[in-house]
């Protein structure tokens, strides 16, 4: 008899992996703002998102102790001296998503940072959010982040989104010989004698050296990474290791840590995306109760009835309750291999091999889209940039394989937040699909177009050059699977576009993923939202 | 190497939030006679509702029409004015973030060129003050030192501003598909179609439309 700790251990691993037998019931995949409720063929691996981890519970406390017992620093109350200029940093509103339930893990972390900054004597604070080339955040989402009265405190005045298009807003750290490679940083941020980096992990790929490194740069510090070569070279975003992506950023950040001294704070979280009413969500669907089902039902039915737009707010309203697993600070580097030891354990499911055909359900949301519109490029990078990374190393689907996602890959653009992708969409993509010749013809155009720099700067969208990193992003995806289907997709041309096949249901493409593999094609489904990674054996 | 492009910026509404009249009203109120300022002034305000129908009828009329009121203005006052005029009207009118979307420009590599339907004295110190390289506008013909609210043809505005773009570029040697365009207003389509790049800057519910429709973007300049 097996002794209880391996059993233990094998139920934990294996428990989040089920193999679609006979009777087992119809597996409810995101689409968009809806849900499909799909029979997947016998044989078909679904892979589920671990439980949520327990919480700390006493998140303040947590960060007392992080910050009072850092990695390889000195605690933060030794770093303070009266009178001297400290910059917060903080990760902007691509991460978690959804946004979750107040206060926000940033509110936290700043009430406990300022607090102790005004016992030491530091009046000189600013917070700036790191929002790179990504959309200013808007006020009421600001006020959102840090809660009120810290609101009212700092912005806007001492409370704003990094600029970086503002020509005297950036200082140039280091250069390459050849000029081609930068290390810029938002000027506040360099003059500052200290910057404390509020970090929120909600993927691997967040936090390190990729905090600074990319957050408060701009456009030519961007190129050294978000390149098409860097991205073709990138095995895995979420594994540093396997990431030419996080090398670059490693790099960066290492050149930003001999010019700066950076306290980073960074925070792990749970699996907990939904909340009560729709918690059922985190469930197997062999655990539904009667009660989760005609929840499901009443959810699907409502969603289908609404007018899109108005399902997108339903979903984009409902916030999610994480629970803080971790708090660690201190230097770059030992602060974020604690915080990704913490990240994959709530998310790394391990797999038995990859499979022919991959099925991964696209949600509402995205990073990029946080009350806006999923658009065709977002779908796109969803599905090739983000699910397809997420495995340590080996992709779940095999070399040359299918990847289906169900998506109507509408075509809908938000021209406030992204007016550059639609040119992107309509002017680039019918001419050529090749990165490389995008980077080459295109890119130093949408970079520097006035009007979306000015959008940029002084609306809330994202800058000009963003849809063709999102066309990168998905470069490593598209240069390892052979067939991309889009199930459910509504029209033909956004599928065709981006150089997808399209069907009507998810059944018919798995018949033509099959067509296109073979019959005994295995086939793995991503359950995901929640969040789950995979670790292929 | 990259192909030479512009930027090119109508001036009324886009740039600045007055209009051709306030430029006028400004003159008529600086006449250099207690009789003149009344008896212009008068006329003009009086003739404000008769403005508004006509531009909203056909802006090359209204143009027409308005540049009628400049007769008899002596051309050294008219250019002596527009110095004062530029601080006193112009200057104030000034979106604040004008600058800003000029200097983007720039620092992208465009020249940067005013097409307004204003005329070029009183338009030349704001060109100067945005440090712009070039303006097309339209021209007041003078008979003998004085104005005779005539203005040399072809008058710019609508199709005209595209024919005076696409003139320029071609003497200029630039790209005409990589030049940018901006304006507020429905009647300057032609001149947003003619550039590869045109965007819509606070635009009216016509040009907002049209720039929904084939997705130019849209500046809200404040």
């Amino acid at each position: 008899m097996r002794p209880l700790k391996t059993l233990q251990k094998l139920y934990d691993e294996e428990s989040q992996v089920v193999i679609t037998e006979k009777g087992s019931p119809p597996r409810a995949l995101f689409y968009g703002e809806n849900f499909l409720l799909e029979d997947l063929p016998v044989g078909t691996r679904v892979i589920f998102p671990r439980p949520p981890l327990a919480g700390v519970p006493n998140v303040k406390a947590a960060i007392r102790w992080a910050i009072n017992h850092p990695e390889d620093m000195e605690p933060l109350h030794a770093l303070l001296r009266p009178g001297m200029r400290l910059t917060c940093v903080i990760d902007d509103i691509s991460v978690p998503l959804p946004p979750m339930a107040t206060p926000d893990v940033r509110q936290s972390i700043l009430e406990v940072v300022l607090e102790l900054c005004a016992d030491s004597g530091v009046d000189d604070v600013h917070l700036v959010i790191a929002n790179a080339l990504h959309r200013r955040m808007t006020e009421g989402e600001m006020r959102r982040m840090v809660g009120q009265k810290i609101y009212d405190a700092y912005y806007p005045d001492r409370y704003y989104n990094h600029d970086a298009e503002d020509p005297d807003g950036m200082v140039e750290l280091e250069r390459t010989p050849c000029g081609t490679h930068v290390v810029a940083v938002n000027r506040r941020v360099a003059e500052s004698d200290l910057v404390v980096y509020v970090n929120v992990n909600f993927v691997p790929m967040n936090g390190g050296h990729k905090s600074m490194g990319t957050g408060v740069t701009n456009y030519a510090g961007l190129r050294a990474h978000h390149n098409p070569k860097t991205i073709r070279s990138s095995e895995s975003y979420m594994e540093p290791s396997r990431s030419e992506l996080y090398r670059r950023n490693e790099r960066v950040g290492k050149a930003i840590d001999k010019h700066l001294k950076v306290f980073h704070i960074e925070t792990s979280l749970n699996n907990r995306m939904f909340g009560p009413g729709v918690d059922f969500l985190h469930k197997k669907e062999e655990d539904y109760t009667e009660g989760d089902r005609l929840k499901l039902h009443g959810m699907r039915y409502a969603l289908g009835k609404l007018p899109r737009a108005a399902a997108r707010k339903v979903l984009n309203s409902i916030p999610a309750p994480y629970d803080v697993t971790g708090v660690f600070a201190g230097a770059t580097e030992p602060t974020h291999a604690k915080t990704l030891e913490k990240s994959w354990q709530q998310y790394v499911v391990p797999v038995q091999g990859q499979s022919d055909i991959v099925i991964f359900p696209i949600p509402f949301i995205s990073p990029y889209s946080v009350n806006s519109v999923l658009n065709p490029l977002l779908v796109q990078v969803m599905a090739l940039g983000y699910f397809f990374n997420l495995n340590r190393g080996v992709p779940l689907v095999k070399k040359g394989g299918v990847i289906i996602l169900t998506h109507p890959a509408f075509d809908e653009f938000d021209p406030v937040q992204h007016p550059s992708y639609i040119e992107f969409f309509n002017r680039v993509l019918p001419e050529t699909r090749d990165a490389m010749e995008i980077e080459q013809k295109y890119e130093k155009e949408f970079a520097e177009n006035p009007s979306y720099v000015h959008l940029y700067r002084k609306g809330n969208a994202y800058h000009g050059v963003h849809p063709l990193y999102m066309w990168y992003w998905g470069e490593n995806g598209r240069q390892h699977v052979g067939k991309v289907i889009c199930a459910g997709a509504e029209n033909n041309h956004v599928p065709a576009l981006l150089g997808w096949d399209r069907t009507d249901t998810l059944t018919e493409a798995i018949e033509e993923a099959r067509g296109f593999m073979g019959r005994s094609a295995s086939i793995s489904l991503l359950r995901i939202a929640p969040t789950v990674m995979v670790d292929v054996k | 190497m990259p192909a030479a492009k512009a930027a090119f910026y109508d001036v009324d509404g886009t740039l600045v939030k007055t209009n051709v009249v306030h430029v006028y009203a400004y003159y008529a109120m600086n006449r250099g006679s207690i009789l003149g300022i009344a008896g212009r002034t008068l006329a003009t305000a009086a003739s404000v509702p008769l403005f508004a129908a006509m531009d909203a009828l056909d802006r090359k009329t209204f143009n027409e029409f308005f540049y009628r009121y400049y007769a008899g203005l002596s051309e050294d006052r008219l250019v002596a004015i527009a110095e004062d005029m530029f601080e006193d009207v112009l200057k104030p009118a000034l979106y604040e973030q004008t600058r800003d979307l000029i200097d983007q420009a720039r620092r992208a590599g465009c020249r940067i060129v005013l097409v307004t339907g204003a005329l070029d004295f009183s338009m030349r110190p704001l060109a100067r003050y945005l440090g712009a390289d070039d303006m097309i506008a339209n021209k007041m013909q003078f008979v003998g030192g004085k104005a005779n609210g005539k203005v040399i043809p072809p008058i710019i505005e609508g199709a005209n501003k595209a024919n005076a773009i696409r003139s320029y570029c071609v003497r200029e040697g630039l790209a005409l598909e990589q030049c940018h365009g901006y304006s507020d207003s429905a009647s300057d389509y032609a001149m947003l179609s003619v550039v590869g790049r045109p965007t819509a800057v606070n635009p009216d519910m016509r040009l907002r439309s049209i720039a929904r429709a084939y997705n130019w973007p849209i500046l809200d300049l404040k």
